[in-house]
């Protein structure tokens, strides 16, 4: 092993990194806390002290899909014995089960209204991103600054001649309006970050296939879309992020219809007061998937986040 | 440059094969490609922006459509900047701005040095520390209300663990002193992996050789830190305070979800008010002029910083 002055001692490692690791530990227990308490019973969710060790339920995420009416004794034994294991754990608190709530759709409409604006945000960003890195655009600083500073406005500053507009237009609280605008607050980043990712593919591939005979779309899609191909998924997982998380239109501009569920999460609630199991439970399934994205992008995280200004 | 790729690639092709294999020009192919881009944003962005401003002379309200829509000139901007409650808006808004950056990037400069002491294991322990920051703020901030609860929470358990005293007896939402800190700790709680993860970029492109030069000419490493790390580093530090800025100063879904501004209005943030004013009051006038005002302070502030970072990347 060679000797290094700028490798820091054993003792220095040690001393970093149960540092590292301890504040990795304070800052991911809310998110355990959150996953942990989809699977408390309402009594144990709100128990002090607060209870680590516990027996779990579904009853939390049987709450989050389900709407339930109150039920009598009578009620109960006309209806017949459980049918079911959620229709089990609805009867253990007096409660049937009335129909689906609005969970599901609401998730649903996370996924199309996600999918869909990230899918023509990537086709308009590649298309900008490749004609940006390669042409001779005029005023094409220009262009990008204003692309970029697109980013900048406050959602609320915008919201309302959106508001209006759509109105007119007949697309408030519809996915076709959802997935238009956040297509539009999306280029932004995948523009800039796309031009980062076709800025790094040597021309010479592209040349090499013109002298071929093939034309520039040829070139473009059977040359530069398959070197870019990575480039293209951690955008497009950092487009689908954002339009998941995303709240402030969501919550100005939808209602029913085209409701995504972040703003419907914190609007659920249980029988007596706050059913904490079952908003734990939403947010857990709606959290998730988000934390499986980020260990996959990890890689290219610090470029997504940065717009592409910062490369490793 | 008159050599760029295309032009060699047309000065090697005969001009007439060239003529018959390409279709459309190079030129015609970059409108097509920047042209829908660019016709969105301006829909989306600029259309609305302009209609915005406009508005911001008028008395327009979204809610009375059929009332008369009077040109007021510049009296909503004289109103908006001689209302006291905007001013406490915007102090609230700057106590926000000033702690989450000052506390992020403190934590996060000190996490990033520490990571890049190259410890094992130190990218697993990165990313579960990154998760906070990619999670919706909304969900996450409605979460921070269940562990602020006094009783029940898990915050003020283990607060009260250390400190000891009883969980019951203080609420970090419903105080009008704590509030202001309780956004500032979910904020910092959820956003210094940006700082952290901007900052270990910065440390991660010092070269080793000015370290080796240091330790050569025996300079301390208190001495390395603060002549090599700190100025090398602060480029990377300016802009992950650009990005906190611009996106504290925007803040709207995780304050809403945690605290919905009150008690009183004590965290109530701008886009907290402009929320109430143009949706919930439906001041449509009066609130496009505090839109604009907002957006001329966020891009007057940014362009001011943005040449400052110019300056000290240029040193």
């Amino acid at each position: 092993m060679s000797f290094s002055v700028t490798e820091p001692t054993k003792g220095t490692k040690w001393f970093a990194g149960i540092l590292v690791v301890a504040y990795a530990v304070v800052t991911i227990i809310p998110l355990l806390w959150i996953i942990a308490t989809g699977f408390k019973s309402p009594t144990d969710s709100i128990a002090y002290p607060p209870v680590v060790v516990f027996e779990p339920t579904l009853e939390g995420y049987v709450n989050l899909f389900t709407d339930r009416t109150r039920a009598t004794a009578q009620m109960l034994e006309e209806a017949g014995p459980p049918t079911t294991w959620y229709d089990e754990i609805a009867r253990e608190r007096g409660t049937v089960i009335s129909g689906p709530s609005r969970y599901g759709e609401r998730f649903l409409n996370s996924i199309i209204i996600g999918f869909g604006s990230t899918a023509l945000c990537m086709i308009l960003g590649t298309m900008a991103a490749y004609a940006f890195s390669r042409f001779k655009v005029p005023l094409k600083d220009d262009l990008l600054f204003f692309i970029l500073s697109t980013r900048m406005m406050p959602p609320i500053a915008v919201a309302i001649p959106i508001f209006l507009m759509f109105r007119n237009l007949g697309l408030n609280d519809t996915h076709l309006g959802m997935i238009l605008l956040y297509t539009a607050v999306n280029l932004s980043l995948s523009v800039w970050l796309l031009k980062g990712f076709i800025d790094e593919i040597p021309t010479e591939y592209e040349e090499a296939a013109l002298i071929d005979g093939y034309t520039r779309f040829q070139a473009f899609y059977k040359v530069v879309l398959p070197q870019a191909a990575t480039g293209i998924a951690s955008t497009a997982i950092f487009c689908l992020i954002f339009a998941w998380n995303e709240y402030a239109f969501a919550v100005l501009l939808t209602s029913g219809t085209a409701q995504t569920a972040p703003p419907f999460i914190p609007n659920i609630i249980g029988v007596n007061g706050k059913d904490w199991p079952a908003v734990a439970a939403g947010a857990t399934i709606f959290l998730v998937p988000v934390m499986v994205f980020t260990v996959l992008l990890r890689k290219h995280l610090l470029r997504g986040i940065t717009f592409g200004a910062v490369r490793k | 440059m008159t050599d760029s790729p295309i032009d060699r690639v047309a000065q090697r092709t005969p001009p007439g094969v060239a003529h018959k294999i390409k279709g459309l020009s190079d030129r015609t192919i970059a409108w097509i490609f920047v042209a829908p881009t660019i016709f969105l944003l301006l829909a989306v962005n600029i259309f609305p922006l302009i209609w915005t401003i406009r508005l911001s002379f008028t008395n327009y309200r979204v809610n009375r459509p059929n009332r008369d829509v009077e040109w007021v000139g510049l009296r909503n901007y004289e109103r908006i900047l001689n209302d006291p409650d905007i001013w406490n808006t915007m102090q609230a808004t700057a106590h926000f701005l000033i702690w989450t950056i000052v506390l992020q990037v403190l934590i996060g400069f000190t996490l990033a040095y520490l990571i890049n002491k190259k410890f094992k294991g130190n990218d697993l322990w990165t990313t579960i520390i990154v998760f906070p920051m990619m999670l919706s703020p909304a969900v996450v901030g409605n979460f921070w209300t269940f562990l602020y609860q006094p009783q029940i929470g898990l915050f003020n358990y283990i607060v009260t663990f250390f400190t000891g005293g009883d969980p019951a007896d203080f609420s970090m939402i419903g105080d009008v002193h704590l509030a202001p800190w309780a956004i500032v700790i979910a904020d910092t709680w959820m956003w210094t992996p940006f700082v952290m993860l901007i900052c270990l970029a910065g440390l991660r492109s010092i070269p080793d050789s000015i370290y080796e030069a240091a330790e050569c000419d025996r300079a301390s490493k208190w001495r390395q830190f603060w002549t090599i790390t700190i100025p090398m580093a602060l480029p990377f530090l300016m802009l992950a305070v650009l990005f906190r800025g611009i996106e504290n100063f925007k803040m709207f879904d995780l304050v809403v979800q945690l605290t919905g501004g009150g008690p009183g209005n004590t965290t109530t943030l701008t886009s907290i008010d402009l929320k109430r004013e143009a949706f919930e009051k439906w001041r449509t006038g009066y609130s496009s002029a505090y839109a604009v005002i907002l957006f001329v302070t966020v891009f007057g502030l940014a362009s001011i910083y943005v040449k400052a970072l110019n300056k000290v990347k240029e040193r």
